[in-house]
């Protein structure tokens, strides 16, 4: 993976300073409140519903063992004990002081991590695909483009005091793993008829209180002109984007407002200017950062080995895990393993001190050091040989990351909602642990199969709910806790905004309705392998919608 | 209490006023106008023969107005809010597509130590700091990053240049 350099490691040492005298002007009142805020949320600092919230950049989901332990170190030492794996790939505590994060940066540029502009109206970090290196529908790992992409949004000068934040997900893949058409700026790597690589650029994505598929800016843009082009964008957005109402403020309402053919033109102008300057990249700086992302020694007999195919056989248990929380590798012999953070009893995406110590040591037994963060909200081992699958799964067993559900019903997608969070108009955890419980039976969630349950507590969205196959968002009627459905939602290849089935549901109905709607899909559906989408895609809401307001009370 | 200006790394006087819309020509010194004022009376302004700068607004597009202001030995841009960052973009522009080499003067409610930074890397060469800074911090908090990844418009190299020596 990426290792800084001694540049890289000063600007993250000169940032804890300046944010440790930042943090000291405010405690002695020489910073105004409102200053301090949004130079804190640019060090990732929230200030919750309880307590601060501090999120910890891992720029594209890629963390070392040694990083993971430090994450372990922070969870215990600064937080009650646990961390929270956001839906963009990154961590967040919940309990730290807010006198002790200027101590907690430290430890993290330790070991080179940061929360630079983990917040606030600027250049967020950078996503991507959490099999990136792994998958077999790769062109080409996507992991330098990120790491350069991230270095030039880093205190960008001219970008750090936008209308609003802005997200960018760089995706390589033919499948789209990084939602990336939700995003500010969506990148796919591409290579065009002539055998070049290049971008297609997708501006305009978002999720929140008006979510929006991004629309294409640019068919095919040539490899070296990523930072000029995105440079392009952000400087028309910083320009024009509206700084009157905060609800307009993101670039999708920009692009909205202005057209996108319009849009498109303005950006081509710009880009027109700059794209021959300092910005191109050069094919040395591509291969420097490149040759930190070579592969890792695999063992070239890793698909001889007989041991695998003997547990399989003897352990079903193991083998009901195998089908759903393995992917296939490029190399023979090896898998990519999703360690489950959606288990009976905990809050989707929760992981604890001991949880992250074991999960360093299993990475530097059994995965060449590394893990990465999905924005499903689960952890992957990337490089796991087959004779290693066994006893990896029993020692995430024993720490309860083993559950075997990735891609199933429980393995929803799940804002903090009224636990933590002070925007909140309902809960979505304890809606999750009641979905949990219910579908709690594995045999009924692999009929149900692949489908994608997403939840927010309120219409910013953090849960992702409008680019569910199901949707839930919370809302507030009257004091109490009501929940808003929609349905066929996606943010991969065919993204798309779901429908809402009518009026919302009681908070005593929720997990019925829930039910009520897989009812319909496994009455409806053609087959086993028509997914939830796909029939819902197909029949339309009509039978969703009957049934699901037959049997739950609707509000009126 | 007048306005604190950094300039050339230092705190200096500031021999620049700046001329309310409706005020008559004071007798002596150089001026700063708003630019409606000067698209209004330029002529008039120029033919008085005095040092004129002029005060643009953030939201107005610099390629458009560059031909109107080019020749002015101080162009102010506008910081009407802490977190509204327009002007950083118009900087740029002035300083590095429009190789602007007259004073170029952030003005406003972000001129402070937690930004002039990023003003210095955007090509701002001068700084009237918001009425409480301390100007000592100012100027070290400008040497607060020593190592940039973004080439910008001021002559600080750039990480990846470095690299590549
Ligand atoms: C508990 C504290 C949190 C607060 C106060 C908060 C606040 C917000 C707000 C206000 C928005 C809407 C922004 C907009 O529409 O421009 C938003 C969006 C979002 N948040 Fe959070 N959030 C919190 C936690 C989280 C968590 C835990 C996650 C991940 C699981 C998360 C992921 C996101 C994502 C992915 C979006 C949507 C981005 C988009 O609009 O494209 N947030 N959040
Ligand atoms: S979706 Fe709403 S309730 Fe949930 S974390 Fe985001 S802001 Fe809070």
């Amino acid at each position: 993976m990426y290792q800084y350099d001694e540049y890289d490691q000063k600007l993250v040492d000169e940032r804890v300073a300046q944010f440790r005298d930042q943090t000291r002007r405010y405690l002695a009142g020489e910073l105004p409140d409102d200053e301090y805020r949004m130079l804190r949320l640019r060090n990732g600092l929230y200030v919750q519903r309880f307590a601060p919230m501090l999120r910890v950049a891992i720029p594209y989901g890629l963390l070392s063992s040694k990083q993971v332990r430090m994450l372990g170190h922070i969870a215990r030492t600064y937080d009650k004990g646990y961390g929270h794996l956001t839906t963009r790939q990154n961590i967040q505590f919940n309990w730290p002081t807010l006198e002790s994060v200027p101590d907690i940066l430290a430890d993290l540029a330790s070991v080179q991590m940061h929360a630079i502009q983990t917040s606030g109206n600027c250049i967020r970090n950078f996503t991507s695909d959490h099999l990136a290196g792994v998958a077999a529908d790769e062109l080409v790992d996507p992991r330098p483009y990120c790491e350069i992409a991230r270095q030039w949004a880093t205190l960008h000068p001219e970008f750090n005091w936008l209308p609003r934040k802005f997200k960018i997900a760089i995706s390589a893949s033919t499948t789209d793993r990084a939602a990336t058409r939700v995003h500010d700026i969506g990148v796919h790597i591409v290579r065009n008829e002539h055998g070049e690589l290049g971008y297609t650029m997708y501006v305009g994505g978002g999720l929140g209180r008006t979510p929006i598929i991004g629309v294409k800016l640019r068919d095919f843009l040539p490899e070296a002109d990523l930072l000029s082009y995105c440079e392009a964008v952000l400087r028309v957005y910083n320009r024009l984007g509206r700084r009157d109402n905060i609800y307009k403020a993101r670039i999708k309402i920009l692009v909205k407002e202005t057209g996108p053919a319009k849009f498109a033109e303005m950006v081509e102008a710009e880009w027109a200017q700059i794209k021959d300057s300092y910005l191109k990249l050069t094919q040395a700086d591509l291969d420097r950062v490149k040759q930190h992302f070579s592969q890792p020694r695999y063992d070239a007999a890793a698909a001889d080995d007989s041991s695998y195919a003997a547990q399989l056989a003897a352990h079903p248990a193991f083998a009901a895990w195998t089908r759903r929380n393995l992917k296939a590798h490029r190399v023979p012999g090896y898998s990519a393993v999703f360690a489950s953070l959606k288990a009976k009893g905990v809050a989707p995406g929760d992981i604890d001190a001991a949880q992250l110590d074991a999960v360093a040591d299993l990475a530097d037994r059994y995965s060449f050091g590394e893990v990465r963060v999905t924005h499903t909200q689960n952890l992957v081992f990337a490089d796991v040989a087959q004779k290693d699958l066994y006893p990896l799964w029993q020692a995430l067993a024993g720490i309860g990351l083993a559950t075997p559900n990735i891609g199933l019903l429980t393995d929803v997608i799940c804002c903090p909602g009224l636990d933590f969070c002070s925007l909140s108009n309902a809960s979505s955890i304890a809606v999750a642990e009641e979905i949990f419980e219910r579908f709690e039976n594995l045999d009924d969630q692999h009929d149900i199969g692949d489908i994608k349950l997403n939840m927010s507590g309120c219409m910013n969205g953090c849960g992702h709910h409008s680019v569910g196959h199901i949707g839930i968002l919370g809302v507030d009627k009257k004091g109490e806790e009501w929940y808003q459905i929609t349905l066929g939602g996606s943010s991969s290849n065919d993204a798309s905004l779901g429908d809402r089935t009518g009026p919302s549901v009681s908070r005593a109905d929720i997990a019925d309705a829930v039910q009520n709607l897989i009812e319909t899909y496994l009455a409806e559906r053609h087959s086993e392998d028509e997914s939830f989408l796909d029939c819902y895609r197909r029949v339309g809401m009509a039978p969703f919608k009957t049934r699901l307001y037959a049997k739950v009370e609707a509000e009126a | 209490m007048s306005t604190i200006l950094l300039r050339n790394l230092r705190v200096e006087a500031d021999d620049y006023t700046l001329l309310a819309d409706d005020a008559a020509l004071p007798a002596t010194g150089k001026l700063i106008v708003s630019y409606s004022r000067w698209q209004a009376e330029r002529e008039a302004l120029l033919a008085s023969g005095r040092v004129i700068g002029v005060k643009i607004p953030n939201t107005i597009d610099i390629a458009g107005v560059l031909p109107e202001i080019a020749d002015r030995p101080l162009i102010a841009l506008d910081f009407p809010a802490f977190p509204d960052g327009r002007a950083y973009s118009q900087a740029r522009l002035l300083a590095e597509r429009f190789a602007y080499k007259g004073e170029l003067r952030a003005t406003g409610k972000a001129v402070v130590r937690d930004q002039i930074g990023f003003m210095v890397r955007c090509g701002f060469t001068s700084f009237e700091l918001r009425e409480g800074q301390d100007p000592a911090a100012c100027l070290a908090a400008i040497h607060e990053f020593s190592v940039p990844y973004q080439q910008a418009a001021d002559h600080a190299q750039p990480v990846f240049l470095r690299r590549r020596a």
